[in-house]
């Protein structure tokens, strides 16, 4: 495997690229990780509605202190601060709301995503357990599926692969993949590049990128606002 | 005249439980919504062969999830408890397990070393089984989990050109819930977040038990507030004030 032609973004910045494809106004479930760091990273003037599996709606941003309300908790374990417009709900209408198709947009982590735009992120299969929550029913389920991760494993094996080796979350299920080198949208027609980091052609991401990649159109370097 | 469902402290509660009894457990995983005295009233009874079923199970002893980080709150407690003291022989739950692995959850110890079987259901898929038992349904379809591990060996449909999976009802012995506030007759008052799976489990269960900060007299509670009926409930105990668990 050759030295990068640059460097990658950090998780940081895969996150405020990811943020830019959330639609003001739009309820949005994000996951753990680099997901999660989304909602700090908004563009000026966008406003989401956050909805978290544990039963609520309409948070905004949590309280940094450590020092919230146990009784008012994201999925991630965070404390949200309350704000108007906010509801508490169980958990079934939590999961009604995710099956029955109202999430506009998850943005999920990933271990690895096939051409088909299958989806394994909730299991090593080398550690033998691993934990769901709820991946599967925003996998299969939210209107528009991204997921944000490191394009590559530690070792840099490609995470974007022919065909998944890990157990899947869903198949045929993520839109857009926002990574340390590349903006990819999933279609019937393939995978497309839409966007690559600075100093990454499309050769340089393809070499690390299994399916085959379809140059966009309107490709160019990744947008950070 | 409804029965008063109170009952005076947290071992009578939960005293008539038998070794191999599933036992529900409300809230979502973090503090808020967990019915701690109730847990910890549990494993105090020592019977054993228990099948656990929550929902994030297990993680906030070793990552501090969903507990406040400072002084004034106890060190965390969770599910994880009934597999380090040898109680529990399985956990049906979603999410079993934190990313690390260091230290190693009680949960995935158990599972490790052979003791605990660990069953992982996507978590709509977990809450819906446990709102169908409550509410008179033995199966349903759903779409989560088509093409996945968790599809093996159940019955695949199409509807309208869409796969769906077979799930089936999943009811319980015992149901630990956690509210703010009862009622004699065992209507329920939740706040905030801390709902998530005890409004469903009470139903599911054959006998509900709930863990409130106050019970009140019947009108103390707004009959338009009331989130769980007392028709679902059958014991309540309250906290001493002052419980430093939150």
């Amino acid at each position: 495997m050759t030295a990068d032609p640059a460097p990658r973004l950090s998780r940081t910045d895969i996150a405020r690229r990811t943020a830019l494809d959330l639609p003001d106004g739009g309820i949005v479930n994000l996951g753990i990780g680099i997901p999660a760091l989304c909602s700090d990273l908004l563009p000026e003037g966008v406003e989401l509605r956050y909805h978290a599996e544990n039963g609520i709606l309409g948070f905004t941003e949590m309280d940094t202190k450590f020092d919230g309300d146990p009784n008012i908790m994201d999925a991630g374990g965070n404390f949200p601060k309350l704000v108007p417009g906010m509801a508490f709900f169980d958990s079934v209408e939590s999961f009604d709301l995710i099956r029955g198709g109202y999430i506009d947009v998850t943005v999920l982590g990933g271990l690895q995503i096939s051409g088909e735009g299958d989806l394994a992120n909730w299991m090593i299969p080398k550690r033998g357990i691993g934990s769901i929550g709820g991946a599967m029913d925003l996998a299969a389920n939210a209107k528009r599926v991204i997921v944000a991760m490191e394009h590559t494993t530690r070792d840099n094996k490609p995470k974007i692969v022919n065909q998944c080796s890990f157990p899947l979350t869903a198949s045929n299920c993520v839109d857009e993949i926002v990574t340390d080198i590349a903006v990819i949208k999933i279609t019937a027609e393939g995978l497309f590049l839409m966007e690559a980091a600075s100093g990454w052609s499309p050769e340089d991401v393809q070499a690390i990128t299994e399916p085959e990649l379809i140059i966009s159109e309107g490709f160019g370097p990744i947008r950070t606002g | 005249m409804p029965p008063n469902k109170t009952i005076v402290n947290f071992k009578d509660a939960v005293a008539d439980i038998p070794d191999g009894a599933s036992i529900m457990i409300g809230g979502f995983g973090g503090a808020g919504g967990q019915p701690t005295r109730l847990m910890l009233a549990l494993r105090d009874l020592g019977v054993s062969d228990l099948t656990i079923i929550g929902n994030v199970a297990g993680i906030s002893a070793t990552t501090h999830y969903g507990w406040r980080e400072g002084p004034r709150d106890p060190k965390p407690v969770d599910q994880g408890m009934f597999f380090a003291s040898g109680q529990a022989r399985k956990i049906i739950c979603s999410f079993p397990v934190p990313g690390t692995t260091n230290p190693l959850s009680e949960i995935e110890k158990a599972w490790r070393e052979g003791k605990a079987e660990v069953e992982i259901v996507p978590q709509g898929t977990l809450i819906e089984q446990i709102r169908a038992a409550g509410a008179g349904i033995p199966a349903f379809y759903t779409p989560t989990g088509v093409g996945t591990p968790v599809a093996k060996g159940k019955e695949n449909r199409e509807f309208e050109g869409r796969a769906y999976l077979l799930e089936h009802a999943l009811p319980g012995d015992y149901a630990f819930v956690r509210a703010q506030k009862a009622d004699t007759h065992g209507n329920l008052q939740y706040v905030g977040t801390s709902r998530a799976f005890g409004p469903a489990m009470a139903k599911a269960a054959k006998i509900t038990i709930v863990e409130v900060d106050e019970i009140v007299e019947p009108g103390g509670i707004d009959a338009e507030r009331v989130g769980t009926l007392g028709a679902y409930v059958d014991r309540i105990v309250q906290r001493e004030p002052g419980d430093p668990y939150p």
